[in-house]
């Protein structure tokens, strides 16, 4: 079985994030890592590839990730988790590609890899949109079980149970496809000593676009399917009122306040 | 003027409020168009005409299959071919986004998601969103293909107005393709009739510090006529059920009104939450982050101010 699972590196969200002056998200100013969401892909697929066990026979997963140099973090942190090897896309026309082009460059990357599965988290920390997956799916033409809170491998078939707004429902779809998983998944593993270890060992190609085929003119801020025109900085919300309760002081105080603003 | 499609957010053919709200939003940009993939009742042909559909575009969701929502952006890409919108408004649901992004691949055009507001701009329609957990506001504009738009609810306030609402209905197969991921079970949630999360006006959560007790939370909420929502530390504990986390990877609220109660303010807890227009929390600690965003804040105990304040509204209600 081979599983590729797709990890984002992203700017710390603890960090403060800001945009640059062309309105692209400023990736060098602030520490990335790999993205909290994408832990819980890494981890479904470690588990599957477990599952599978020797029966699985070769069972390998590859992380891939498309981003700057530094990236390679990212990939880094899911082979000492216990991923087998990574592809690191790097391309400097990649800078400030949408959705629309990173799922192209996704696709492309993963048509030269062998895939049963395809695993990605349910969004990224920073952009956010959650739609990446769906269209690496549609680019692939394979089926989509996305938003997963619980997965298993049934033979060729994938089960997923998958939280929604107003039903819980189950899905199935037939290998290969693509997966992506929420953080309801279960908890992602840390890196043991000897997982840092063997991680250094462990082999991390980097492809270029003109090694997956794509013109440089499909991605990037310029090839991009949307533009930002604007970005501000939400003003700082002024310091509001703060009383200690002190013998049911607070509930009064605060019971005024709300029918001063006239929630009651 | 050209027709702008909504895909109508409805619950078993109840028309949902956020339908109305793309409805007025379309409105902006063009000729509203609802697109109702399901069995339409009058009453669900007399609410979308009361928001302005000039169009009402109904299709039978038998022959669609038990598959997971590939068919429903199919659907929508036969009717962008057919109709040559100025855009399509779709919710910002985990399945409006899932919808728009294969519908943005399907037509070769772009996607924006999460929008608070849209407008008509020179060349399109511009919409806003809110980035970085709330701390920015961006517009964007789609520059290839057909706007696609998912919209969040409460992004506009919805204006009554006359369509025609003009019933056709329309036939579309799924293809092989989009039988790929398969429905095998659906489990309806129970309503808690409380108003909806995202859509309440008012919105009363608790977090850790209520210890597992969400009464007073809950109490409070029925007092004001309230949503509940839950940190994620409330919704991991198993105290409250996932559907209703506020957050990063939970829902986004804009209420008028939140009150974080046992809530410390994390970054991802904040991300769910920061634009709503007031902000009041209890929390006994009082360098808890969550009073940096407060209009008004009680270092309390939520065990005792929660009950107290419920008593007093519900007096003063008479
Ligand atoms: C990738 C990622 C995604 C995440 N997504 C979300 C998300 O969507 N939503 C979310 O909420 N979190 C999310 N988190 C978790 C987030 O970081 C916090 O851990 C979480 O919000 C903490 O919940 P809390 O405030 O209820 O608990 P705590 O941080 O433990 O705070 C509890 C608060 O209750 C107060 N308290 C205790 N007892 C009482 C009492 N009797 N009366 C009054 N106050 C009391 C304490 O002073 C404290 O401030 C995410 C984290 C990650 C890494
Ligand atoms: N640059 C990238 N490199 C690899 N995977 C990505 C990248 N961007 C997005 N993904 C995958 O797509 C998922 C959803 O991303 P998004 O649609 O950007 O929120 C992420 O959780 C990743 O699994």
């Amino acid at each position: 079985m081979n599983i590729v699972v797709c990890v984002k590196y992203v700017p710390d969200a603890t960090g403060d994030r800001k945009f640059e002056s062309d309105n692209t998200v400023d990736r060098e100013g602030v520490d990335g890592l790999l993205s909290e969401l994408d832990e819980y892909a890494v981890e479904q697929s470690l588990q599957l590839k477990e599952k599978l066990g020797s029966d699985g026979g070769d069972s390998e997963v590859t992380v891939l990730t498309i981003g700057p140099a530094g990236a390679v973090d990212a990939i880094r942190k899911a082979l000492q988790m216990g991923a087998d090897k990574g592809v690191h896309v790097q391309d400097d026309a990649i800078a400030g590609s949408d959705a629309f082009a990173t799922s192209l460059v996704l696709a492309e990357a993963v048509k030269k890899l062998p895939h049963d599965l395809v695993v990605c988290g349910m969004a990224s920390t920073d952009g956010g949109m959650g739609v990446v997956p769906a269209m690496l799916s549609e680019r692939l033409g394979l089926p989509g079980a996305t938003l997963g809170s619980s997965i298993e491998l049934d033979g060729q078939t994938l089960k997923i149970r998958r939280d929604g707004d107003t039903a819980t429902v189950t899905v199935e779809a037939t290998l290969p496809a693509v997966l992506s998983v929420t953080d309801q998944s279960g908890e992602a593993r840390y890196p043991s000593f000897k997982g840092i270890m063997a991680a250094k060992k462990k082999p991390v190609e980097t492809w270029s676009l003109a090694d997956l085929g794509v013109d440089a003119g499909q991605v990037g801020l310029e090839a991009s399917y949307t533009a930002v025109e604007e970005t501000q900085a939400r003003p700082p919300r002024t310091a509001g009122e703060i009383v200690k309760d002190e013998d049911g002081s607070g509930a009064k105080a605060l019971v005024d306040f709300l029918v001063s603003k006239k929630f009651v | 003027m050209s027709e702008v499609l909504v895909l109508v957010d409805h619950v078993g053919g109840t028309v949902r409020k956020t339908t109305n709200e793309m409805l007025t939003l379309a409105r902006r940009l063009g000729e509203p168009s609802a697109v109702f993939i399901g069995d339409l009742s009058e009453d669900a042909k007399a609410a979308l005409s009361r928001f302005g559909a000039e169009k009402i575009y109904t299709i039978d969701p038998r022959p669609l299959g038990p598959y997971l929502v590939t068919p429903k952006a199919e659907v929508l890409a036969t009717l962008v071919e057919q109709a040559s919108p100025a855009a399509v408004l779709l919710s910002s649901s985990a399945e409006g986004k899932e919808i728009a992004a294969r519908l943005a691949i399907k037509t070769d055009s772009g996607v924006i998601t999460d929008a608070v507001d849209v407008a008509a701009g020179d060349g399109g329609p511009v919409a806003t969103q809110s980035v970085f957990a709330g701390n920015f506001t961006v517009t964007s504009k789609v520059t290839k293909g057909t706007p696609i738009i998912a919209v969040k609810p409460n992004s506009a306030q919805p204006e009554q107005v006359d369509g025609a609402g003009a019933v056709q209905a329309v036939e579309v197969a799924t293809s092989e393709a989009g039988k790929g991921a398969k429905l095998t079970g659906v489990e309806p949630k129970k309503a808690s009739g409380r108003p909806e999360l995202t859509e309440a006006a008012i919105v009363v959560s608790g977090g850790r510090g209520t210890g597992g007790n969400f009464e007073p939370v809950e109490q409070l909420a029925d007092a004001l006529g309230a949503a509940v929502g839950a940190s994620r530390a409330a919704v991991d504990s198993g105290w409250y059920p996932h559907s209703f986390q506020v957050g990063q990877t939970g829902k986004v609220v804009s209420p008028q009104l939140y009150m974080a109660n046992g809530i410390s303010g994390a970054i991802q807890h904040r991300a769910g939450m920061q634009t709503s227009k007031t902000i009041v929390a209890v929390n006994k600690d009082e360098e808890a982050p969550i009073f940096e965003l407060v209009d008004f804040g009680v270092v309390g105990d939520l065990h005792t101010v929660l009950p107290a304040v419920t008593e007093q509204v519900n007096q003063r209600k008479g």
